[in-house]
């Protein structure tokens, strides 16, 4: 136990002098959670449109006046026929197009029907379902106005009409930034954990240390825990960082109790620090390290639900997801801080994490002590 | 009296290469013994076997009074190690790194006080205590990393060609160092390819292709040879070698 | 001119012998192709939603089975009490909660109106805003049908059409992604790298003191992450058009001719970071920070560029990938030619030269 010690106070002194840590620790978290959160709105304002009027009658123009004045509609065209609206979206002028046709306003009034056609740029998927919903409920809006104030017809019977009263819960102000910010935060430590750890260990054994480290009397868990307990420190620490600046950016407050949160961390960083010494294991030089521990955040930054939901993901792509830790700790993060969740709530996350973990620190163990003399 | 390192027919195998075939000799307390071989020899398999840091495939040996199969840990708590590349941590102190390797053999914190303000005044390293190892010149930094091996008093302690291109007046200085610390007591197990350092110990052993050609004392070497000095006897017994470095 | 393609051949074969790093080079692309051309998409189905009814009458049940048939929604279960809502919604669960009142069926005979409670949990805000648009729909359209069996005027039928990608799959904008992603990451991170490795190791030294030119170094450094990225290249656009089902609509000798303008620039600011940099953790580093986050960012293929600040849109235009990106979508996605993309094509050639023209006077002055 106290040459454990004497290995945590090398490391931090080490670790307190590398030019690398520090502004790992302090620039990278600003960067990542002001910058990042910036560029990743997902909230969709400004969707250009190219509307194709071919009817100029009154329910025409307001219907387009509806449409602009809603605030999530640039008009970035007006123009004579179809093909021209298309090509304004080749040319990504126009997220989607409103084809007025001929006769609309008579259709509707005489045959009480009328179609409108939409074409939409799905190349962006998010995009085009918001642009989309949004266009959808501003003409049925636009139906319903025009009914209310069309002198009724007593030959007609007012239809039943049903009407949908929308509640947002966790989020009344539909701010993406409490969606994203807990998941980038989750990036921040997984980087600390399983890529800064794989790369001290390797540094030791490129300058040789390690050798040194073998002949003296510190049994190899000792070492290993040694070189894991200060990323874990580390990471919780660039957590709290992180939780700060959160809360001083964004308002973000957990609505859940910190315990569950930092519960949550310490397991989920368990499974990560494995996976370090894992890599570290598979790695002789730095170059292998990095290249090794890229592979795999990059892969798991991008599959675990950061910025795509990982429920849209077919059922077989779901499952490789159950086996990353991250996905299951972005999913607590936004449980707890945005819902409130106990460790009750997230205890199917929590499991998940915890098994992975020790598959991940046994296989890494095991590989450790084949590789080390 | 038990001598400190005892082999019988110690023998490493790497498939179907024999890398050290049979080794067999001892070492006596307190004496400076000097391993010596071409590369590829098998010097380095030897002495990591003699370390605990390889398992043998077949023979015996005894380091400390502890078996090389069962009792690692022991041996371990029992030797220090300096090796080629120094293995002091270039981003700590020098009295950082002393508090550290002391601390993992089970120093106190009094013990290491006392053994810091010892190996500081015996190295004249008193002004340096707080400068980071990267910044010493190379000749302070061995004779650091020596001390070091022997802060917290092993029995026996394995030195991998510790004077590599370091100038001869350093050398000398670093063997006054070792004939110190063989005089007080502590074994000495040197490789080295500076053949001048072979005459400063008090048995030399010579491997070709995995066996011991030769042990005894310089001056029995020389006669038995008829060399003038240990370069020659090297010479006369590693020519015929059919190993090539390594 | 010997000793140069002898280098070379020196930087290759360092290259492949290290499959960690190999793995990287081609495992990633290809995981990343084959994970995320699959697995993204941003069309919403099944979402897991639970039903409340506590009217019961012939209505609710309509329009419960309307929203079962849909193939939006799963639903889970049909609740019991508001305390299993919470519980349900802190599990994450379920997505959304739709609760008909008791009265509902009393309203809708007695006013001709009712209506349906419909909760969302926007702690994801984009999800809930579609999903509560589909149910809106599923009831707007329970409403149309029986609004003109009753003769109701005035119905807007709004007919959508998805183009280029009717499926709302992630892959036609996430290839194209990726190919800039992999490309600039190659080019900068793993150049500048080999590059600082050799001065670490002391190599560097040797070869400056040798009779070699130091121009014959830098296009020996270069050559083999130029010759790996086209290579990745087009194992990308076989891999998408395979699996993938995306063809290159385009002239694929415009796309390898933009494409190597783009690896070019990657590999000049490869080497203006090498120049710096003193350990390959800190070369790591600085392609890290410095490249790779704005790329990710800045591109616009995960995030939209018209979506963020000002200042943002005007940093964007400064990462060659951002252009880069325009071009493989018109050319790739959209089958566009020349004249669609001279603009984009004029800034990386103008990107590049002067890269490259900066990075390669720079590096010499350092060699000297």
């Amino acid at each position: 136990m106290k040459t454990l010690l004497f290995l945590l106070e090398k490391e931090f002194r080490q670790i307190s002098r590398s030019k690398q840590m520090i502004p790992l620790l302090l620039i990278a978290p600003v960067i990542q959670l002001i910058l990042l959160p910036l560029a990743a709105n997902y909230t969709v304002k400004n969707i250009s449109i190219a509307v194709v009027d071919n009817d100029h009658s009154t329910f025409s123009q307001k219907l387009i006046n509806k449409i602009t004045a809603s605030g999530y509609f640039k008009l970035t065209g007006y123009t004579a026929s179809y093909n021209e609206s298309l090509t304004l979206v080749e040319q990504d002028k126009a997220d989607l197009t409103l084809q007025i046709p001929m006769n609309f306003e008579k259709d509707l009034v005489r045959e009480n029907a009328a179609k409108v056609f939409i074409a939409i740029n799905a190349i962006e998927g998010t995009k085009a379902n918001l642009g989309g919903a949004y266009l959808s409920s501003i003409i049925s809006d636009f139906n319903s106005d025009i009914r209310t104030n069309w002198p009724a017809n007593p030959a007609t019977a007012e239809a039943p009409q049903v009407t949908v009263s929308s509640a947002n819960w966790y989020n009344p102000f539909m701010n993406y930034n409490l969606y994203i910010v807990p998941a980038i935060l989750v990036t921040l430590v997984t980087a600390m954990a399983a890529m800064q750890s794989a790369f001290n260990i390797v540094q030791e054994k490129e300058n040789g240390t390690i050798e040194q480290i073998n002949v003296t009397p510190i049994k190899k868990h000792i070492f290993i825990l040694g070189k894991l307990i200060p990323f874990m420190v580390l990471a919780i620490f660039l957590f709290t960082i992180g939780l700060f600046i959160s809360w001083l950016f964004y308002g973000i407050v957990p609505v859940g109790n910190m315990i569950t949160l930092y519960g949550s961390l310490v397991v989920y960083l368990f499974a990560m620090l494995g996976m370090g010494l894992l890599i570290s294991t598979y790695s002789s030089t730095q170059q292998q390290a990095m290249s090794l521990s890229f592979f795999f955040i990059n892969i798991f930054n991008m599959l675990s639900g950061v910025f795509n939901s990982v429920d849209s993901m077919p059922k077989w792509a779901q499952t490789i997801v159950e086996t990353f830790p991250p996905s299951h700790f972005i999913k607590i993060m936004r449980m707890v801080v945005l819902k409130g969740s106990g460790f009750s709530d997230v205890s199917y996350h929590l499991i998940a994490m915890f098994i992975i973990g020790m598959a991940l620190n046994t296989w890494a163990i095991l590989n450790y002590r084949k590789t080390t003399g | 009296m038990q001598p400190v390192i005892i082999t019988d027919k110690l023998t490493k195998r790497f498939g179907h290469f024999i890398a050290a075939n049979e080794l067999t000799f001892e070492v006596e307390k307190g004496e400076i013994f000097g391993f010596l071989g071409a590369n590829g020899a098998g010097k380095t398999t030897a002495m990591r076997m003699l370390c605990g840091l390889l398992t043998p495939s077949s023979g015996k040996a005894t380091i400390a009074g502890f078996d090389v199969y069962k009792q690692t840990e022991k041996i371990k708590k029992k030797i220090g190690y300096m090796s080629q590349k120094f293995s002091l941590y270039d981003d700590l102190t020098v009295s950082e790194n002393i508090r550290f390797y002391a601390g993992i053999y089970g120093l106190n914190n009094e013990q290491i006080r006392k053994k810091t303000i010892e190996l500081l005044d015996e190295l004249q390293l008193q002004k340096e205590a707080k400068t980071l190892v990267r910044e010493l010149p190379l000749g302070w930094k061995q004779k650091l990393a020596f001390s070091v091996s022997i802060a917290h008093s092993p029995d026996i302690v394995f030195l991998d060609e510790p004077t590599g291109g370091v100038d001869p007046v350093t050398r000398r200085q670093f063997w006054d160092l070792i004939y110190h610390a063989a005089h007080k007591g502590v074994t000495i197990f040197v490789t080295t390819h500076y053949m001048d350092e072979a005459e400063y110990c008090n048995r030399v052993s010579i491997m070709v292709d995995g066996v011991i050609a030769a042990l005894d004392s310089p001056t029995n070497l020389k006669n038995k040879y008829a060399a003038a000095n240990m370069e020659d006897v090297f010479y006369e017994l590693a020519r015929k070698a059919k190993r090539k470095a390594d | 001119m010997k000793e140069l393609f002898v280098f070379i051949k020196k930087e290759f074969l360092q290259v492949f012998r290290d499959k960690q790093t190999l793995l990287m080079l081609f495992g990633l692309p290809i995981a990343q192709i084959v994970l995320f051309g699959f697995a993204l998409s941003s069309e919403v189905k099944d979402s897991r939603i639970v039903v409340a009814d506590y009217s019961k009458d012939v209505v609710t049940t309509q329009i419960i089975s309307k929203i079962s048939a849909s193939k939006y929604f799963d639903i889970q279960q049909t609740l019991q009490s508001a305390n299993e809502l919470q519980t349900a919604f802190k599990k994450g669960t379920i997505k959304m909660a739709v609760i008909f009142p008791a009265n509902f069926a009393n309203d809708l005979q007695h006013t001709n109106k009712a209506t349906i409670q419909v909760i969302a949990d926007a702690s994801d805000p984009n999800l809930a805003t579609t999903i509560t648009n589909y149910i809106t729909q599923i009831i707007n359209d329970y409403n149309t049908k029986s609004g003109i069996a009753t003769g109701q005027p005035l119905q807007i039928i709004p007919e959508v059409q998805m183009l280029y990608n009717p499926e709302l799959r992630g892959a036609p904008n996430f290839v194209p992604g990726v190919m800039a992603l992999v490309l600039m990451l190659v080019c900068t991170m793993m150049t500048s790298v080999a590059i600082v490795k050799e001065k670490e190791l002391g190599t560097m030294e040797i070869l400056l003191v040798s009779p070699f030119k130091p121009i014959y170094i830098i296009i020996a450094k270069l050559t083999p992450n130029l010759l790996i990225s086209v290579l990745n290249l087009f194992i990308i656009l076989i891999l998408s058009a395979l699996f993938l089902d995306l063809q290159v609509k385009g002239s694929v000798l415009l796309l390898t001719f933009c494409s190597i303008l783009f690896i070019l620039t990657s590999l000049s600011i490869g080497l203006l970071l090498s120049i710096n940099a003193q350990t390959q953790q800190a070369a790591m580093m600085a392609s890290l920070m410095g490249m790779m986050l704005p790329t990710m960012l800045l591109t616009g293929f995960l995030f939209p560029i018209e979506n963020m600040p000002i200042v943002m849109q005007w940093l964007a235009n400064l990462v060659p990938s951002r252009w880069y990106f325009i071009i493989v979508k018109k050319v790739m996605l959209k089958g566009l030619g020349i004249g669609s993309v001279w603009k984009e094509t004029l800034v990386l050639l103008g990107m590049c030269t002067m890269l490259f023209a900066i990075s390669l006077k720079r590096f010499k002055i350092r060699l000297q």
